[in-house]
C-alpha cells in the first residue's frame, strides 16, 4: 500500500501549472524514505528474514552507506526488520526494546513472538495520525516452536503469513515468494515442506534478482535464521552499482 | 494543384496538449518518461578525444534497460553521448546525424564538430529545455580534436574534460584528481573508464557496463561493453518447472482446414 495515503500532511511541493493555485512556500516535511528491501519466510520449525544493507537518501540517487543493517534481534526467538524512514525505525526499535525490558521485569521471562506481534501493532497504532514511516516485518518461533512471520502496514494492521516482502524491492520479490513458497500457482508438484537450506536459497536469489532491477536495493544481503537453536546471521554480496 | 490530403510537415504535434492539461487537473497523472540517469564523460588526450558512458536506463526506481547504448555515432569522425530523457537524447542525435549524412553527400566534405554543436544547441534552445537532452560531444575534424558539452536548454561548454548526467559529480572528481594535458592513449582510456566507474558505483542512477569510443585523426574505435565492473551474481537455486506445472483449466480443439476425400494431388 502507498504509504503517502496514511500521511496527515501531503507531499509539500508539486509542479505548478499556469492555471493552478498560486505557489506556496514548501512546508516542513518530517519524513524521509531511506528505501531498501526486507523479506521474511516462515517454515515448519524456523523463520528466515532477509534485508539488503544499502541505505540511500531516497528520491535522489545518493547512497548514504553500503552497510546499515535493517534487522534487529529482539529475543532468542524473534527478529524484527524495517524499511522506510530509518530515523523512525531506530526510535521504534528503542520503544519495543523498552517495552520488552518492562515485560521481563514484570514477568521474569521473554515475551513470546505472537505477543510481540501484538505489541508492535499497538505501538504502531499509537501513532495513528502521525505514523512511524516504517514497514515492519516480524519473524520468529511461536510457543509451539513453529516458524511464524507477521507483516504490518505502517499504522498497525497486521497478519501472520507464510511469506512477505516489503520496501523498495518488495513488489518484485513478493510474486516470486508467492510462487516458490506458497506454490499456489503450481499444480501437480510435490508439496513437501520447504527445508531451511532451500528457503535460504530462495531468499538469496530473490535479493540478487531484486538488486538487478531496483536501484535502491544492493551492496549486501543479510539473512537471519531463527531456529530452536537461536538466531544465526549470514551476509552475502549483492550488486554494488 | 491543391492537395486534398493534409500531409504532416514534421515537428511535434500538440493536439492533445489542452486535453492532457484538463486530465491532469482532474487528478490523472501523465506517464513518466524513461530517464537515462546517466554517467557520461569525455576528455581530450594527446592524439584525440575519448568519450565514455555507463549503460543503465531507469524509470523512477526501476531499471528499464541494463545495457542501453548511450554513445551515438553522429558521423564517422564525431560521436555524442546522451543523458536525460532517453527518447530526447536518442531522437536529437539521430536527427542531427541524418542531417550530417545529407550534408556530407551534398558537399563531399568531412563533417565538422562545430556544425553538430551549433545544430544541437540551436535545436535544444528552441525548445527551452523541454527536449531534455544533456550531451557530451566529441570528434576530430580539420580543426583537430574537439570536445563540448550541451545542456538541455542549449548552453554549451568547451572544456578539456567534462561529464554530464546524474553521475557527473562522481565522474568529474576523478578527472579533477588525475587529468593531465597530453596523456597517452592507454592511460587516457583507463582514466575515462575510472570516471565512469565512479558514477556506476556512487550514483544509483548509473550502473552496469562501460562503453567507450576513442576518436583520433582518421580513425574512431568504438568499444561496446569494454568493461563490466559489476557482473551479475549467479542464482544458486534451480527454478525450472516440470511440464504440467501450470493447470489446464479447459481445452478446445478446432479444425481450420477441412480435409475432404478425393484424388491424390498430382506431384509428378
Amino acid at each position: 500500500m502507498d504509504m503517502n495515503s496514511f500521511l496527515p500532511i501531503q507531499v509539500p511541493w508539486t509542479p505548478q501549472t499556469a492555471t493552478s493555485a498560486p505557489k506556496q512556500a514548501p512546508s516542513f516535511f518530517p519524513y524521509a524514505d531511506n528505501a531498501g528491501t526486507v523479506a521474511a519466510i516462515s517454515g515448519t520449525d524456523f523463520a528466515v528474514l532477509a534485508a539488503d544493507t544499502r541505505q540511500s537518501a531516497g528520491g535522489n540517487y545518493l547512497i548514504n552507506t553500503r552497510y546499515q543493517p535493517k534487522m534487529f534481534k529482539l529475543s532468542n526467538g524473534s527478529v524484527f526488520g524495517t524499511s522506510g524512514f530509518y530515523g523512525d525505525a531506530t526510535t521504534f526499535l528503542n520503544r519495543i526494546n523498552q517495552r520488552l525490558e518492562w515485560y521481563r521485569h514484570a514477568h521474569d521471562k521473554e515475551m513470546s513472538t505472537p505477543a510481540l506481534a501484538q505489541l508492535i501493532s499497538i505501538l504502531l497504532y499509537s501513532r495513528r495520525f502521525f505514523p512511524y514511516y516504517v514497514r515492519v516485518l516480524l519473524g520468529g518461533l511461536d510457543l509451539e516452536g513453529r516458524g511464524v512471520v507477521y507483516g504490518y502496514d505502517s499504522i498497525g494492521s497486521y497478519e501472520a503469513c507464510l511469506s512477505r516482502a516489503v520496501g523498495s524491492g518488495g513488489k518484485m520479490i513478493q510474486p516470486f515468494l508467492d510462487n516458490q513458497i506458497e506454490r499456489k500457482t503450481q499444480t501437480g508438484i510435490l508439496r513437501a515442506p520447504l527445508t531451511l537450506d532451500k528457503t535460504k536459497t530462495i531468499m538469496r536469489d530473490a535479493f540478487t534478482s531484486a538488486a538487478e532491477r531496483d536501484i535502491y536495493t544492493g551492496d549486501y544481503v543479510e539473512i537471519f535464521t531463527i531456529t530452536a537453536q537461536g538466531v544465526n546471521v549470514e551476509k552475502f554480496d549483492l550488486r554494488k552499482d | 494543384m491543391v492537395s486534398r490530403v493534409n500531409v504532416p510537415k514534421g515537428g511535434f504535434n500538440f493536439d492533445n496538449y489542452q486535453r492532457n492539461l484538463i486530465l491532469q487537473q482532474n487528478g490523472y497523472s501523465m506517464p513518466k518518461a524513461t530517464k537515462t540517469g546517466t554517467t557520461i564523460t569525455g576528455m581530450k588526450f594527446k592524439n584525440g578525444v575519448i568519450l565514455g558512458a555507463d549503460t543503465r536506463a531507469t524509470g523512477e526506481a526501476l531499471v528499464q534497460d541494463k545495457n542501453c547504448p548511450k554513445i551515438h555515432r553522429m558521423a564517422p569522425n564525431i560521436f555524442c553521448c546522451g543523458a536525460g530523457t532517453a527518447a530526447d537524447a536518442d531522437k536529437v542525435t539521430d536527427m542531427v546525424a541524418s542531417q550530417l549524412e545529407l550534408h556530407r553527400l551534398a558537399t563531399g566534405r568531412e563533417s565538422r564538430v562545430t556544425t553538430v554543436l551549433a545544430t544541437l544547441s540551436q535545436y535544444l534552445f528552441r525548445y527551452q529545455g523541454h527536449v531534455a537532452a544533456a550531451l557530451v560531444l566529441g570528434g576530430v575534424d580539420v580543426d583537430g580534436p574537439q570536445l563540448f558539452s550541451v545542456a538541455p536548454h542549449g548552453s554549451t561548454d568547451k572544456l578539456p574534460y567534462l561529464s554530464q548526467g546524474s553521475g557527473s559529480l562522481s565522474a568529474i572528481a576523478v578527472f579533477e584528481e588525475r587529468w593531465r594535458e597530453n596523456m597517452e592513449r592507454d592511460e587516457a582510456i583507463e582514466l575515462v573508464k575510472d570516471s565512469i566507474k565512479a558514477g556506476i558505483f556512487n550514483d544509483m542512477g548509473s550502473g552496469f557496463n562501460i562503453d567507450l569510443v576513442v576518436i583520433e585523426k582518421g580513425r574512431a574505435d568504438f568499444y561496446r561493453n569494454i568493461e563490466t565492473p559489476c557482473p551479475t551474481i549467479e542464482k544458486i537455486g534451480n527454478y525450472k518447472f516440470q511440464p504440467g506445472t501450470t493447470a489446464v483449466l479447459s481445452e478446445s480443439f478446432r479444425n481450420f482446414v477441412t480435409i475432404t476425400e478425393g484424388d491424390a494431388m498430382d506431384i509428378s
